[in-house]
């Protein structure tokens, strides 16, 4: 997936099947729209119903939901509004989460891609292919590794504690380094795509331009390339925090109990018999415009670049 | 004298940070696999190279419920990824043959949906859509949830792949009489195939290896294979998840690599 | 002319290998100050790459380059105060062109401010004033050509790179540039270093040319010398057109030298060092330096039949059948006087060379 250059637009418009194109289109519009449009409108219904107790929904609409989310009304909830700000914590701390991986991401993933992509040309497809396997390797095989390998009694301490670097194992379960890893560990492959097709595009004549002009390496990382391979930084940035934010494995996994992040209370609403399906309705819908009003933004500065730097 | 021949295009360290990269990346599912073929039952200690635990993978105590959320898994996937695989080759071919028409970004990002929500979103969504419906919970719930996602993933090649075909094939074929439908069946399906492949066995690795909206909508009584590791894990690492879950891993990187071979092999034609 | 004591660009016995290929065999080139010097030659000779490496993007498997004095070899092209116009202009797309001016000066250590004043000078020198808050690609391809040169002369380097800068431009625009090229040379006092396979282009803007071939220097000279006294086939054949005839000296007289073709025909021409009685090699001859005659004129005369006449606009160009099936070329100027020397296809008439123009070649 490389930044907007999959538009699903050909280049010459060929028009072969132009008439049976409604009805080679119609099965995919009807699954879509059945099996995903609709239930997220239905989600944002049901964020304005009421509570059954056993899970589910009673059609009785009200705000409760995102009155709970929002609003602390006290022990006996019959007090005014006042913020309430458990839900919102955990908002916030998804995002920093989400944030701290996508940088780390960024600084392994950038220098990886940029490696990649100034490999010679019969070779890199076979690079790339290495970083993309793992990716397609199950995320839920993945983090338990990431959690085997963590464990107090795990691979990694036995090696810091038994080659004496440290005297006791080191707490990496269940701690925001743990989660951070994961996050960073689960979405990596994502970082580097979208950077290594910027890059491999780039014209590295500029970059020799540059170093005529007296530009050290390290200047024209940052005053050339970097601004010319902006847009595939920022994709890359966006897929890893996008999915980065609304995680769930991760942090049940590795963060447990004190590291809730958006997924896990979400997630929570729906299990068993202390759920509130309307509340994880809401903040389902608080995620989801989150999400939409980022991709908004750079869908427009996308369209932006492009007509500014034709 | 000597000094290093001046390249614009290198930079130290970053070859060293890839080295890194790809360690990070893969270290972690190699101990895995390593420790699956403990010969104890530690999952501290390496004490030797044993099968045991892939032994006890099929025929040990668990092995019921492995076997059966195995068999629940491929069985959603060859059908999810076949439907789903159907479904995209169709719209590619309204997406990519079928000319310029004004909802054609927006289909786009109707067949991109599934990818640009968050998953926990699209799991929540349609667990509230099969209650609503009062659709029972189970194998078909999950199997619709999974044709859906499946979509956008056997999309992506198909269609890339069919950009790259020029129709002039289909123009010529046309020229000397074919039917439209016979352009597409005899000649551009065959070009196709390569992709169609490719896209078909990433969806399927998408279907077999779906936690999440599996998690959200399979009901109680049924397990896929990672609704059925998740709930082992919970009570413990033992090595025989650590068996299977290797097992699923190999597996999945057998399919990514066939896959990725057969869409290259297609590019030599 | 007493030679300089220092050389702009001093290239001494350069190697350049690509593991086993060889691209540059053992050049030395000494460059002058306030020269502009040109590198002809097809591509594959080598040009590009000499360029490269006096400009730093290319390692000197063997040999040194001094810049004025200075050994330069080895230094990042960043530490060389000499600056490159690249064939596509890599200007940098995000910035605008005043930025792109003002890069190199503000890259030696200068306040922004004075790098943009001057970008700014520069700029007007170009005339592009007015473009100067665009983005490149908001620009044409010769104002681009501009700009990359502006860029190029703003930090005020000791010596200028030019790589075929020329060759995306159409015509017209190409012969404007030449000449404002030459003239930014001689108005800046920098030695320019430029590199094209346009023969055409070379004599017309340059002080000297070396003409180079699979990595070797053919001949250094100005314009006259390369193309009036060729030194062997190759300078003779890619400068201009010529005729190229397989000789043998048979004898000599002081420095005159008889040459005798393959189909029995002579001619009498320069003597050069080196080559002596009995050796085989060619004679070139411009088409523009022989005439044909109704008549004998001279006794070295050689009897031919018109076989076609092209109609090139400022000449004719004619194809002369000799004896034993040998062609000749022939240019005429399309005026009065010449269209008196202009004979129909079939015509007999005699061939008669120009005193001197006749040039012998070793190989």
């Amino acid at each position: 997936m490389a930044g907007g250059a999959a538009s699903g637009g050909s280049g010459a418009a060929s028009e072969t099947y132009k008439e049976a194109r409604t009805l080679l289109l119609m099965p995919a519009w009807l699954t879509l729209i059945i099996l995903v449009l609709s239930p997220v409108m239905l989600m944002l219904v049901y964020s304005f119903l009421t509570k059954e107790f056993r899970g589910g929904v009673i059609w009785d609409f009200t705000f409760a939901a995102y009155d709970q989310f929002f609003c602390d009304r006290g022990l006996f909830g019959d007090e005014g509004c006042t913020l309430e700000w458990t839900y919102i914590t955990i908002f916030w701390r998804s995002i920093w989460q989400a944030g701290l991986a996508t940088l780390l991401s960024l600084a392994i993933g950038f220098p990886t891609a940029y490696f990649i992509a100034t490999r010679p040309a019969n070779v890199r497809p076979l690079w790339v292919f290495l970083i993309t396997i793992p990716y397609w390797v199950n995320l839920l095989i993945r983090t338990i590794s990431m959690r085997f390998m963590m464990r107090e009694e795990g691979p990694i301490n036995n090696l810091l504690v038994g080659t004496g670097i440290i005297g006791e194992p080191l707490q990496m379960i269940n701690t925001n380094f743990a989660v951070q890893v994961g996050l960073f560990y689960s979405y990596l492959p994502f970082m580097v795509l979208p950077i290594y097709a910027a890059v491999e595009r780039y014209n590295f004549t500029l970059s020799e331009a540059a170093a005529d002009l007296y530009a050290s390496k390290w200047i024209t990382l940052r005053r050339v390339l970097l601004p010319t391979v902006k847009p595939g930084v920022i994709a890359g940035c966006i897929l890893v925090f996008v999915p980065s934010l609304g995680a769930f494995l991760a942090p049940d996994l590795l963060g447990g109990a004190k590291n809730f992040m958006i997924g896990s209370l979400i997630e929570e609403q729906f299990k068993g018999n202390a759920g509130n399906w309307p509340f994880g309705a809401a903040a389902s819908m608080i995620l989801l415009t989150m999400v939409l009003i980022m991709l908004m933004i750079y869908a427009r500065q996308q369209s932006r670049a492009n007509r500014g730097e034709a | 004298m000597a000094s290093r021949k001046f390249d614009v295009r290198r930079y130290p360290g970053f070859a060293q940070l890839t080295v890194l990269c790809l360690l990070i990346l893969y270290v972690p599912l190699l101990v895995v696999a390593v420790y699956s073929f403990n010969a104890s039952a530690s999952i501290i200690v390496f004490e030797g190279f044993s099968w045991r635990w892939y032994v006890d993978v099929f025929v040990g105590s668990d092995s019921a419920k492995f076997k059966e959320a195995a068999w629940n898994s491929f069985f959603i996937a060859i059908i999810a990824a076949t439907v789903a695989t159907t479904i995209a080759t169709l719209a590619a071919t309204g997406m990519v043959r079928g000319g310029f028409f004004r909802g054609r970004t927006l289909s786009f990002g109707l067949i991109s949906l599934p990818l640009m929500v968050p998953e926990i979103v699209t799991a929540v969504a349609t667990l509230i859509f099969f209650n609503s419906i009062a659709f029972e919970r189970g194998i078909m719930t999950i199997l619709l949830a999974h044709i859906a996602f499946c979509i956008p993933f056997a999309y992506l090649p198909i269609a890339a792949r069919m950009q790259g075909i020029e129709d002039t094939y289909e123009q010529a074929a046309q020229d000397l009489y074919a039917t439209k439908r016979q352009a597409f069946t005899k000649i551009l399906l065959p070009l196709m195939m390569p992709g169609i492949i490719s896209g078909y066995l990433l969806a399927f690795i998408i279907s077999l290896d779906d936690f999440i909206i599996t998690n959200f909508v399979k009901g109680a009584g049924v397990e896929t294979l990672p609704t059925a590791i998740f709930g082992a894990v919970k009570q413990g690492i033992r090595p025989n998840i650590m068996a299977i879950s290797t097992m699923l891993l190999g597996f999945s990187i057998v399919m990514v690599t066939i896959s990725y071979f057969v869409s290259k092999r297609g590019d030599h034609k | 002319m007493a030679e300089p004591e220092v050389y702009a660009i001093d290239v001494q016995n350069a190697v350049k290998r690509y593991g086993e290929f060889v691209a540059l065999k053992k050049i030395s080139l000494s460059i002058r100050d306030n020269e502009f010097f040109t590198l002809l030659g097809p591509s594959g000779c080598g040009k590009t790459t000499l360029l490269r490496m006096i400009a730093g993007f290319e390692e000197v498997t063997e040999g040194e380059i001094y810049l004025y004095g200075e050994e330069i070899e080895n230094q990042p092209p960043f530490k060389r105060p000499v600056n490159t116009v690249f064939q596509n202009y890599a200007l940098f797309p995000h910035m605008t062109v005043r930025e792109n001016v003002a890069f190199g000066v503000e890259m030696l250590g200068k306040p922004v401010s004075d790098a943009l004043k001057r970008a700014d000078e520069m700029l007007e020198l170009v005339q592009l004033t007015q473009f100067s808050a665009r983005k490149p690609s908001q620009l044409s391809g010769g104002q681009q050509q501009r700009v990359a040169l502006a860029r190029a002369l703003a930090p005020q380097p000791k010596v200028l790179l030019l790589d075929e800068p020329l060759s995306a431009l159409d015509l017209k625009l190409r012969k404007a540039m030449q000449l404002e090229l030459k003239h930014l040379q001689r108005e800046t006092g920098i030695t320019f270093i430029f590199v094209t396979h346009d023969q055409e282009e070379a004599l017309t803007m340059s002080d000297r040319i070396a003409v180079m071939s699979a990595g070797e220097v053919q001949q250094l000279g100005n314009a006259v010398d390369i193309y009036e006294r060729p030194k062997n086939r190759f300078v003779a054949d890619f400068i201009g057109e010529t005729n190229l005839i397989d000789v043998e000296v048979t004898s000599r007289d002081q420095d005159r030298v008889l040459c005798q073709f393959k189909n029995g025909l002579t001619l009498t021409c320069d003597a050069v060092d080196g080559i002596g009685i009995g050796s085989r090699g060619h004679i070139s001859i411009r088409p523009e330096r022989m005439k044909m005659r109704s008549e004998k004129v001279d006794d070295e005369n050689w009897q031919g039949k018109v076989v076609e006449n092209v109609y090139v606009g400022t000449d004719v160009q004619s194809i002369v059948a000799l004896q034993n099936d040998m062609h000749l070329t022939l240019r005429t100027q399309n005026s009065d006087t010449g269209k008196a020397m202009i004979f129909e296809p079939g015509t007999d008439v005699f061939v008669d060379v120009e005193v001197g123009s006749a040039r012998l070649l070793a190989d």
